[in-house]
């Protein structure tokens, strides 16, 4: 039995000593391998007799267990520490900077999302979303519209025009979106109810204007249309537009060709420190033009004017957009200057819906 | 239109303030622009006696003026540079801290050349009542020491300026503004009556108006009226002070009035030195070649077309927007004929336009005067001539006749609740309507309406509802809601605008930055993208580089990536999603999204950075192409990638190795994506290796329609899928499309997916060839595969592939 205790002890400090998993496996081999120190052991039961055979039997089985549980206790010892010796060598410096993601860098321009937003605000109104060229016939931007035969908007200085064709016909672009009110009414039967955003453009370029900007129109024909619903639904639009709670609006009485009454409306404000804030303040501020469609208007477009009647507005898509978030001014919307774009810009998932809020 | 409060007041009854009359006038559409109140800005400026003025002891141009200003204190010293400014005189003073207006400065105490100067002698221009700065005001000696100066000099009138609609030519005088007040319930319209002067005798110029057919309505009525024995001189100071207010220069009585009648009645007159006008006048179309002096001091060159009233001398003044100089009137004016006629607004508005010559007068025929206002304005001018110059008026000759324009609306009174919803009683209406000077008669639901001489805008029943809304005013309208459906909203956009937002998006979140950049671009860069039309070349572009309409998005683009390289930031990546135009009609116009990376602009992160980075290259690009198809639900399988040196013609705007076209179908090419041709980069006026795409969105397929949103089954296999790599050595002009689509044709059904998972050439590697690795997973879908079937696989797959492509298998 010494000799069972004496081997023992030798594996036991074996195990202890071994100093990798490698050694201990070798420490293990030499012990339970086929040829290893306890398996000869076990191997000489067979010429014991059967009473020695039990006792001794039972004896180097536990050694074999004892040594087995050492070996495993030891191995589980060696991993943690070859484990953590692993992770004392993979430390990097978390604060180096990653590059900017896609979705940080990329930009909607403001137009765009301005754009978006009207749409959630109209289609929920019940109001669809229709456009046109922007070369236009003669007809459809002005003659359709009510315009005299010599109004001067339709002169070389307000307006872009294209060369006469064979025809005769001088085809020109168009100086604001009415010509695909003009197209709806010509093509749908009312009920109707759209908006017309779009590029229009107009001979002029200062400060404050630029060739080319962006209108957005509305167009409502039934049999029920009138200044009081127009009032309404500019209201519910302004305030869903600029997210307050309430607006106050004026409605001055003014002129355009295609709409008899016509009228331009003003939104109160504060300006402060060149900060423009609706909902408070003694300022007004133009920001639309509509009125009741002209009779003659209608009667071009086909409709009868005793039968059904209309509102429509107008306004710029640049200038809301201006008033909203508060860019100074209208040019650098088209000089795609990096700076300008990062900053107005919105991201890329900045989705504007009416469940979630039109700007975050 | 300017008009000062005093002046309105002649012509309306009121006791209302200055703050409910200006709000009243925006309200009833008349919108006030701004309101000028002198006397609130010079109250700061008092009259104050110059005790003494003296040389300046180290200035040869300086006084110094020992100023009492009348506040009982000793008198100020002030240095004046004035040549006028001497011991004795009156003149206006204004203490430290006032505001100059008309040198936008808020003066000092201060010492000017070693002598101290408590304040400053103040020119009419500082005071911005005149463009006098030849000195300080010389007031006479009556003025009140001490007391302020706009009140003493009447300055103290508000002016108030309008911005008239173009509708309105009965509020371009001031009478018409009054009657448009009264009727909003301001106050009542003062109505003295026309006075009417006899003439001794007839008038003694004959007028001949020299039109034929159409041509008459150029000149319909022409008045005139010679008055004998005028002194002419300074207009009498009420009115040079009132034209002034309005920024009119005063020059002599004659010219005054005729300046005066035009703001009070907006009917504009011209007078005539009649000893300078040779024989009689004649209204006639100019002539070729002829020019006339006009009163602002210009040459015109006149052509036919423009009207002119001449004598023989030659035009004497260019109808109904400006006078001649030969035959106007000054000092030595004894005998004035007075012209009132009418015009054709058309042709003064063309020829005011053609001349570049505004005038209040042709500001006023342009819009329309009152026909039959053309006698009385004539009476009302005479009346004025005769009481602040004397003389004999002759009768009144009259040329042409004075157009009828009475028309009568019938006017449902039910319109206006129909189009406004607002509900105003009849009587109400009519109460109004006759304000604004116009006849209602009948009691039933159809008024019958007479619209007055003065209000050509008013033509049917719709302009009357606008101006009982706007007498009422349009604020006293209540709000309606609009009528909601009342189930929950359909979509509204169309397939295209989904499309168009959606591109957007997944292009943003590629990183790139929308821009929005002109519709029109230079012809030269229109040509460069097969543009340049002459159908879409503008007839008057607005500058010469935005001339022609842009046939890509492209052009736009490149120009602002430049622009941002040239300020410091090179390495940026853009796109824009909008119109191009191939043509003029309404179809030739498509939705275009284009991208461009410069630079280090990648799309896994822009500029220099520790983890790696290059320039941009083409597959940057073609991730951006691909990526935005996928966002859209594009339909991919027949999609064709031709690298751009394969096509034929191979287009100049791309670089032949490194770009491609995309497209369905020999005709039917949707896009580009790679590197610009560095030609055309030159050619633009960029520079750098440019990476780009443009896809026609309006051009891709749709996903079929299906009848229901269920998507197609899912088919999951329990087995393992099996994957083997494949090295293939081929020539250079051997395309990967050209592998992958033969280790796809194999097996179709088993073969899940072929993959390029190396691209190898150089070290080791023949020249002229390289090594690409093909890997594939095969998924069995009933049993699992044996080794036999999966090297069955393989060897057909090499054996395809080496004999189609010549390639062979690396060991």
């Amino acid at each position: 039995m010494s000799d069972l205790t004496s081997l023992e002890k030798s594996l036991a400090t074996e195990i202890a000593a071994a100093a990798s998993e490698d050694a201990l496996e070798a420490v293990r081999v030499a012990a339970l391998g086929k040829k290893g120190s306890v398996s000869a052991l076990l191997a000489t039961l067979g010429s014991m007799a059967p009473e020695a055979r039990k006792e001794a039997g039972a004896a180097i089985n536990a050694l074999k267990d004892r040594v087995t549980e050492a070996l495993a206790a030891r191995k589980a010892v060696l991993k943690d520490a070859a484990l953590d010796a692993r992770l004392a060598a993979e430390r990097v410096d978390v604060t180096l900077p990653v590059p900017d993601a896609a979705l940080e860098t990329g930009r909607i321009h403001p137009i765009s999302q301005v754009l978006d937003e009207l749409t959630a605000i109209f289609a929920d109104l019940g109001f669809a979303v229709a456009e046109g060229p922007d070369v236009e016939s003669d007809d459809y931007n002005f003659t359709k519209l009510n315009f005299p035969l010599h109004h001067p908007a339709r002169e070389m200085h307000d307006t872009f025009f294209f060369n006469p064709d064979e025809k005769g016909e001088r085809k020109l672009l168009r100086t604001h979106t009415s010509p695909v009110q003009v197209r709806t009414m010509l093509a749908q039967k009312p009920p109707i109810r759209v908006i017309c955003p779009g590029r229009t453009y107009r001979c002029d370029s200062d400060q404050t204007h630029t060739p080319m900007f962006h209108q957005v129109e509305g167009l409502v024909i039934d049999k029920s249309a009138n200044l009081g619903q127009l009032k309404w639904v500019l209201e519910e639009f302004c305030k869903a537009f600029f997210e307050v709670p309430s607006v106050k609006m004026r409605f001055r009485p003014s002129f355009f060709p295609f709409t008899e009454p016509s009228m331009e409306v003003d939104i109160q404000c504060s300006r402060k420190g060149g900060e423009i804030r609706f909902g408070e303040g003694e300022d007004w501020l133009e920001i639309l033009g509509c009125g009741m469609v002209h009779p003659n208007v209608l009667r071009n477009c086909g409709l009868d004017p005793d039968a059904v009647q209309g509102y429509a507005w107008g306004m710029g898509i640049d200038r809301i957009a201006m008033l909203k978030y508060g860019m100074p001014d209208l040019r650098p919307f088209f000089e795609a200057d990096i700076r300008w774009l990062k900053h107005y810009g919105f991201r890329p998932l900045d989705l504007p819906t009416l469940a979630g809020g039109l700007s975050a | 239109m300017k008009f000062t409060l005093s002046w309105l007041k002649e012509h309306l009854e009121t006791d209302a303030a200055l703050d409910r009359i200006v709000e009243t006038l925006t309200h009833i559409g008349l919108e006030v622009e701004g309101v000028d109140d002198p006397g609130k800005k010079l109250s700061g400026f008092t009259i104050a006696y110059v005790v003494s003025a003296e040389q300046h002891p180290n200035a040869d141009r300086l006084r110094v003026c020992m100023v009492d200003t009348g506040d009982g204190g000793a008198p100020v010293q002030v240095v004046c540079g004035a040549p006028n400014a001497r011991t004795g005189m009156k003149s206006v003073f204004s203490p430290p801290g006032t505001y100059i207006p008309g040198k936008d400065i808020t003066i000092g105490k201060g010492v000017i050349r070693g002598v101290e100067s408590s304040g400053m002698l103040c020119s009419g221009r500082e005071l911005e009542i005149s463009e006098d700065h030849d000195g300080i005001l010389d007031l006479p000696a009556e003025a009140p020491v001490g007391t302020r100066y706009a009140e003493w000099a009447g300055l103290s009138d508000p002016v108030i300026e309008i911005n008239l609609t173009p509708n309105r030519p009965d509020a371009t005088g001031i009478h018409g503004i009054a009657r448009d007040l009264a009727a909003a319930g301001l106050g009542k319209l003062r109505d003295a009556g026309i006075p009417a002067l006899k003439g001794d005798a007839a008038c003694t110029v004959p007028v001949t108006l020299d039109f034929a057919g159409e041509d008459r309505a150029l000149c319909p009525a022409f008045a005139l009226r010679l008055v004998r024995g005028v002194k002419n001189g300074p207009s009498p100071e009420w009115m040079q002070k009132r034209l002034r207010a309005i920024g009119l220069r005063p020059i002599n009585a004659l010219v005054d009035i005729t300046n005066y009648v035009t703001y009070d009645r907006g009917r504009p007159l011209h007078v005539f030195d009649a000893a300078r006008v040779k024989g009689a006048l004649t209204v006639r179309h100019a002539r070729a070649g002829e020019s006339i002096l006009a009163l602002d001091g210009k040459t015109h060159a006149l052509e036919p077309g423009m009207v002119v009233i001449a004598d023989e001398n030659g035009p004497e003044s260019i109808a109904g927007i400006m006078g001649g100089e030969h035959s106007g009137c000054d000092e030595a004016t004894t005998d004035v004929l007075i012209e009132s006629a009418l015009w054709s607004p058309l042709n003064i508005a063309q020829t005011g336009r053609k001349l570049g010559i505004n005038t209040d007068a042709r500001y006023r025929f342009e819009r329309g005067v009152d026909p039959a206002f053309t006698v009385p304005g004539l009476e009302i001018a005479t009346k004025l001539v005769v009481d602040l110059c004397g003389g004999t008026p002759s009768q009144v000759s009259l040329t042409g006749s004075v157009p009828e324009t009475e028309r009568i609306v019938d006017f449902p009174v039910s319109e206006v609740k129909r189009l406004t919803g607002l509900d105003v009683p009849v009587s109400e209406m009519k109460a109004i309507l006759s304000a604004l000077g116009f006849w209602c008669s009948g009691q039933g639901p159809v008024l019958k309406v007479a619209v007055p001489s003065f209000r050509p805008d008013i033509e049917g029943k719709t302009d009357l509802v606008e101006e009982i809304v706007r007498i009422v005013g349009v604020d006293s309208v209540p709000l309606v809601p609009i009528q909601r459906v009342d189930e929950v909203h359909k979509p509204v956009l169309t397939p295209l605008q989904s499309r168009v937002r959606q591109a957007k998006r997944a292009l943003a979140v590629r990183g790139l930055v929308e821009a929005v950049t002109w519709s029109f671009v230079s012809k030269k860069a229109a040509t460069l993208f097969g543009g340049g039309h002459p159908s879409l070349a503008l007839a008057n572009p607005i500058a010469a580089d935005l001339s022609d309409m842009r046939p890509s998005l492209m052009p736009g683009l490149v120009a602002a990536a430049q622009r941002n390289a040239d300020r410091g930031y090179p390495d940026v990546a853009l796109f824009e999603v909008g119109q191009v135009f191939k043509g003029d009609g309404e179809k030739d116009q498509r939705f275009a999204a284009a991208g461009l990376r410069r630079g280090l602009a990648r799309a896994t992160g822009a500029g220099r950075h520790w983890t790696g980075s290059g320039e941009a290259d083409l597959f940057d690009v073609k991730g951006d192409v691909m990526a935005l198809l996928a966002t859209l639900g594009v339909p991919t399988g027949g999609l064709q990638v031709v690298a751009a040196g394969q096509v034929n013609p191979a287009p100049d705007h791309l670089h032949p190795g490194r770009a491609a076209i995309l497209r369905f179908g020999p005709k039917d090419v949707v896009g580009w994506f790679g590197e610009l041709h560095p030609r055309l980069v030159e050619a633009l006026g960029a520079e750098g290796r440019l990476q780009a795409f443009e896809i026609i969105l309006d051009g891709l397929p749709y996903p079929k329609k299906k009848p229901t949103k269920v998507k197609a089954k899912l088919d999951l296999s329990d087995l393992q899928p099996v994957s083997r790599d494949f090295a293939f050595l081929v020539d250079q002009s051997v395309e990967a499309e050209t592998l992958l689509k033969l280790a796809r044709g194999i097996d179709k059904p088993l073969t899940e997916a072929v993959t390029v998972f190396d691209v190898y050439a150089g070290k080791g590697i023949e020249p002229g060839k390289v090594s690409i690795g093909l890997n594939v997973t095969l998924q069995p879908r009933e049993k699992t595969l044996t080794d036999a079937e999966i090297e069955a696989f393989s060897k057909k797959l090499v054996a395809e592939i080496t004999t189609r492509t010549g390639a062979t298998l690396r060991g």
